[in-house]
Order: C-alpha cells, then structure tokens, then sequence
C-alpha cells in the first residue's frame, strides 16, 4: 500500500538521552555520555497506510513514535507532515499540529485519569482547543464512543476508567485520539496489556476506524504476529537503527537480516506441532552506551565478518521495496 | 500419577459482599515428567490455583472443599507447618510471575539460593555453596557469577537463577506462573528452552500456568483450558489445538494470531469474563457463547470424557463438533 502520498517522512532522525554525569566524572573530566535511543531513522509513511516499528525493549521504538510527535524533543533530523518541517514549528503551529497527530499509550489502566469520568476525558481535547460549545461537544464525544463501539453511548459517559473493563478502557483512550479527527496516529503497543480475545477486537476495531476515518497509523509494537496481522509496512529496530525495512509479508516470511532472522525463529506459534528450533544469535544486547563499533549486530551475529567490525552497513533496497542494512546484503 | 486434584475449590470471601469464586471445582492429574499447559484469560482463576496448590493463600482465601494427592498422600487437609516444611518448595515448588523482580536486591543471588537451602536442610554454607554453583551452571550461568548482586543480572540471567533457586531442593513438579512475562522473545525462547531441557534431564512435571496460548503450546504434552474459576477443557495439546470442542477454547485460538499463518480474520468474543463474586447459573460461558440454548442457563454441564483423554464441560460439544465460533 505504498500507493498515495507520505503523510509522514522521518529522515535521519536522532534523539540522545545524556547520562547523568557523577561527581567522579565531573572532577575526571570524563566526556559526556549518550544514550542513543534513535540513531538516525530513516522511513516514509504514506496515507492510509499502517507503518509498523518492531523489536525488542530498548531498541528505541517508542522514542521513535514520540519524537515524531514532538512529546521528546529529537537531537536531530527532520520530520516532515505532509512536507513540512514539524520541527520547525512554533508552538502555534504545534499546536495546530497536535490536531491531526495524536497518541494511543501502552496501558489503558494507567493512560486515563482514575477521577475523570468517560465524557470528560474524551471532551477534554475538545476544550483544550475550543471547538464547539457544551452541546456540540456532548454531541461529538457521543459520536465518536459509538464509533469506537462503546453503544449505547449514553452509558458509557459518566462512567470512571475503574468501572469499565481493560478493553473498554482502550477504546476511550481511542476514542480521545480521535475526537479532534486527527489524520495520523502513533499506536504505541496498544494490544499489549490486553487478553488474547481482546486484542483481536482492538486490532479490528483499528483496522475498521482507519478505512471509516481515513488515518494513518504508526504502530509500535514488540509482538511481530501483531504486526504481521495489522500492519501494511514494517521497520525492524535494533539500538536505535532500522535493520531491514519492508512489507510485512516479505520481511517476516522472507527475512534477510540475520537479526530478523533469531526474532522470527524465536516467536512461539499456537500449533503445538511447530516448535521453535535454535536461534540463530549469540550473546545479549549490548548496552546502547557503548554501540558497538560497524554494525552494532556484530558482536551477537553468526555470520560476523570482518568488515561487520569496522564499516556501519547502509540501508540497501534487495528487492522491490524491502531494505536491509547488513554486508552479507549488497 | 504423581499430583491428583479433585473437585478443588479455593473462594476469596469479601467482607459484606461474599465469596469470589476464583478456584471451583478444578479436576486435574499430573504425571511423573509431564508438563501440563494451562491457559486462561486475566481473572480467570489460574494464578489462584498455582498459590492454592502451594497453599500459600491469603487470609481470606478460603478452601471449600476437593481433594489433593501427591503419591496418594493427601496434602490439602495436612498440618500446614508440616506441609510448609515437607512439600513446599521440597517438592513442589514455584517460579512466580515476575520473579525476575522477586530477588533481594542487597544480597547476593549465589547467597539467596543457598539461604533457600539451607533453611531447609541442615547442610553447612559450604556444601550449600557447592550446590548452588552446580545450579546455576544448570540454569546456564558462570559459576563466577554467584557473588554477584541481582541488579548486575539482565532480566533473563535474573529469571534463569529464579527458576535455580526453584530447583535447589530437588522437587518432583515445578509450577511456572507466567515464567516469561516482561521478557523479550529471544529470552523468552531460550528461558522455555532452558525448562524443557531441565525438565528432561530431571524428569520434572511442570504445570505452566499462562494467558499465552503459544508460550503454552511449545512446552506442553496436555492442556486446561480455565474459564471463570472452571477447567472448560483438558486434553492432549494437539488433540485440544486440532480439534477443540469447548465453544471458549474454539473462540480463543480463533482470537490469536500466529506468524506462520496467512493473513486471516481474527475474532473476538464479546462481552467480558463474569464477575466471579456472583458468577452466572448453569454453564459460565453461556452469556457470551453464540451457541446457547436455554439449558445452558439452567444446568451447569458436568466435566465429560469426550474421548480418550480429552474432557469438555459443555452440553452441545457433540454436535458442535468441528463447527467453528461464529
């Protein structure tokens, strides 16, 4: 689906987190250290599309989705919506942005205010940016918590978060991201607090929401059977870099990277007669202080060569919009 | 057959408002070497269970009634001391769900498992000491990391000296409540890998306690299905994942997507798990099944061998044979 125009492009996007200096190093004079979250991540959105990044805790995921927003600030780079430089932007203009790209968090039990009621936490959007008086307001929350299925809706307004079930929960704070008929969503992890039979109605629920209010989603997750069920596209990360980019379909049924490769052979599947085999990898992730020099893979992947120590592999198109960054690949 | 359970019920009493139905008449056997699956959604009543067999209930976790064997030995109505210095952790023990953050962060791990020992045994540290070094070369880590503090451990390291610890007293049946929660795949993989490697060399049985139908379905020989506080199905694992009978099993593997597969619609069931304080009349499935009949409401269905092996708790399993949720 990479048909259309991109709604979001990411180009060389980067967000350090310094490390507290102690007392030692000031006196030391030791240099500063980073923490390299996002180091330089390139990817295109496109319109309708849901762009999925995947991989495990710590490779940067979530700072990715949030540094697009602007809810941590990038060190560098450039995010363009809809061609124009969201870094750049004022906090006017920001706010104007806030609109039309919004957030699903992880923990719907933690994401909504336990003392608000339903209508207030969905209305709330609503007030920030003064659209409409009471009654029009009451009209579109109501609307919309038919629209994520929460019907009828008028039982559902003056409850609180703690009467309402883990996936009721999720569909307020869907509900709440989308009162300001946003065009770009940031689903970070949204299925992952939930029981099996829920998330499959809250990736339903999704699928149906984007073709019904025209949005384009980039969707975080750890769960590669997640994203191969709801995601068009898909961005493997690995300390803070995209390894291998492409259609879920090729990436996952037909990987090229050799960390993609330990990821996909390490996922169990619900058929008792398949097991997982060995896993392709060595070792544990090393610390995102100190990436290991070329290809930070290197150290944990069995085909290590060389050159994998001293020259960082690039981004390289193997086949017809599938990417990878690895030297066995060029 | 090494643990028996009958007919087991564990209820929570609330002050005021009654009991919670957490455990209800839960039937279940184990083999020597066998690891038995159980799966469930979050309430469903499979981590009370785990605590129930361990006896280790709160204060207001109440047993109504049930039998429990170990070698034919009753354990549930034994004296608590002496089950507590006898059979817990010397025979059954646990790794618990978010063990990895269940170490005493101030002491060092080779110390806390020899301390598990030690309480137990009457050994001197030194020979403890021995023991837990041949421990966590089993579990996989370097002797030379026994003085280490648990902070110095990754998530997987902390959960592979978790189930050491588990280990140290030579127990006949593990339970694993959730071992793998909060860790990545690959940990994930290579710890299930480290139980069924242990739990051949050993001849453990394992009772694997998870929400995850996959992480269950890797390791297990047979599988309980728990809906509401209720076993609704029990088999074989390939029995139960090829032909499930159960309208909440059919339902649930519909619901899971696997990474093998093509592309498929997954369901969902609507509503959600009753509430176990006043739990519904007749079958606990009924106000969500899209297969009840009215004497669904009225009786509750007994636990029947539909073959060999393979128990189902549902009135219309024979005719809904191969019929798919919704």
């Amino acid at each position: 689906m990479t048909s259309g125009k991109p709604v979001i492009e990411v180009v060389n996007l980067k967000k350090y987190f310094p490390v507290r200096a102690g007392l030692i190093d000031l006196i030391m004079r030791r240099p500063r250290l980073y923490i390299k979250a996002v180091d330089g991540v390139t990817f295109s959105i496109y319109e309708k599309e849901i762009f999925c990044l995947a991989g495990e805790s710590g490779c940067g995921k979530t700072t990715t989705g949030r540094a697009i927003l602007r809810l941590v600030e990038p060190t560098a780079g450039k995010v363009l919506f809809k061609g124009e430089n969201v870094l750049e932007y004022d906090n006017v203009r920001l706010k104007e942005f806030r609109k039309k790209a919004q957030i699903i968090f992880q923990d719907p039990y933690e994401s909504l205010h336990p003392r608000m009621s339903v209508y207030d936490i969905v209305e709330e959007p609503l007030r920030i940016h003064k659209i409409g008086d009471k009654k029009e307001r009451l009209e579109l929350v109501t609307k919309i918590l038919e629209d994520v299925e929460l019907k009828p809706p008028e039982e559902f307004l003056y409850r609180r978060p703690h009467e309402l079930s883990g996936g009721q929960r999720q569909r307020v704070a869907i509900a709440r991201a989308l009162i300001l008929n946003p065009e770009f969503i940031v689903a970070d992890e949204p299925v992952s607090m939930l029981d099996m039979s829920i998330r499959a109605e809250i990736l339903n629920l999704m699928l149906k929401l984007r073709d019904e209010h025209k949005l384009t989603y980039l969707f975080i997750t750890h769960d590669l059977a997640v994203a191969k069920y709801i995601c068009d596209r898909i961005g493997i990360m690995y300390l803070g870099k995209i390894f291998e980019l492409g259609s879920v379909e090729e990436v996952i049924d037909n990987p090229y990277h050799p960390y993609t490769k330990a990821l996909i052979s390490a996922i169990p599947t619900p058929d008792p007669r398949v097991k997982i085999g060995e896993i392709p990898i060595k070792g544990e992730v090393s610390s995102p202080i100190n990436v290991p020099s070329g290809c930070s893979f290197h150290p944990r992947c069995i085909y290590s060569m060389k050159i994998c120590k001293e020259v960082e592999p690039k981004l390289i198109e193997v086949s017809k919009g599938h990417y990878v960054a690895c030297h066995l690949h060029r | 057959m090494l643990l028996e359970v009958k007919d087991l019920k564990m209820y929570y009493e609330i002050l005021g408002k009654g009991e919670v139905h957490a455990v209800d008449n839960v039937s279940f056997s184990l083999d020597k070497g066998e690891t038995l699956g159980i799966v469930g959604e979050s309430g469903c009543g499979k981590s009370s269970l785990a605590i129930t067999i361990l006896r280790l209930l709160p204060i207001n976790g109440k047993i109504y009634g049930g039998e429990m064997l170990l070698n034919g030995e009753d354990i549930l109505n034994m004296d608590l001391e002496r089950f507590r210095r006898e059979i817990r952790w010397k025979r059954i023990s646990i790794v618990f769900q978010g063990a990895m953050n269940a170490l005493n962060p101030v002491i060092k791990v080779g110390d806390q498992i020899a301390e598990a020992i030690m309480i137990h045994e009457k050994i001197s540290k030194k020979e403890a000491m021995k023991r837990v070094i041949e421990l966590l070369e089993m579990v996989g880590i370097d002797a030379s990391r026994a003085t280490s503090y648990p902070f110095e451990f990754s998530g997987g390291m902390r959960q592979r000296a978790m189930i050491a610890m588990a280990l140290a007293l030579n127990p006949e049946i593990l339970i694993a409540d959730e071992p793998t929660t909060a860790l990545d795949v690959i940990v994930q993989a290579q710890i299930l890998k480290l139980i069924k490697d242990i739990q051949r060399k050993l001849k453990l049985s394992v009772i694997l306690i998870s929400h995850d139908i996959s992480m269950v379905s890797e390791l297990s020989d047979r599988i309980a299905v728990m809906y509401a506080g209720q076993i609704v199905e029990l088999g074989n694992i390939v029995d139960v994942y090829v032909n499930p009978l159960h309208p909440y099993t059919k339902a649930l593997l519909s619901s899971v997507p696997s990474i093998k597969e093509k592309r498929r619609k997954l369901k969902s069931i609507p509503g959600a798990p009753p509430n176990l304080l006043n739990p519904p009349s007749g079958c606990r499935f009924h106000l969500r099944c899209p297969f009840k009949i009215d004497l669904c409401a009225e009786k509750e269905p007994d636990f029947i061998r539909a073959s060999k092996g393979h128990f189902v708790k549902c009135h219309r399993f024979e005719e809904l044979r191969g019929v798919d949720f919704r």
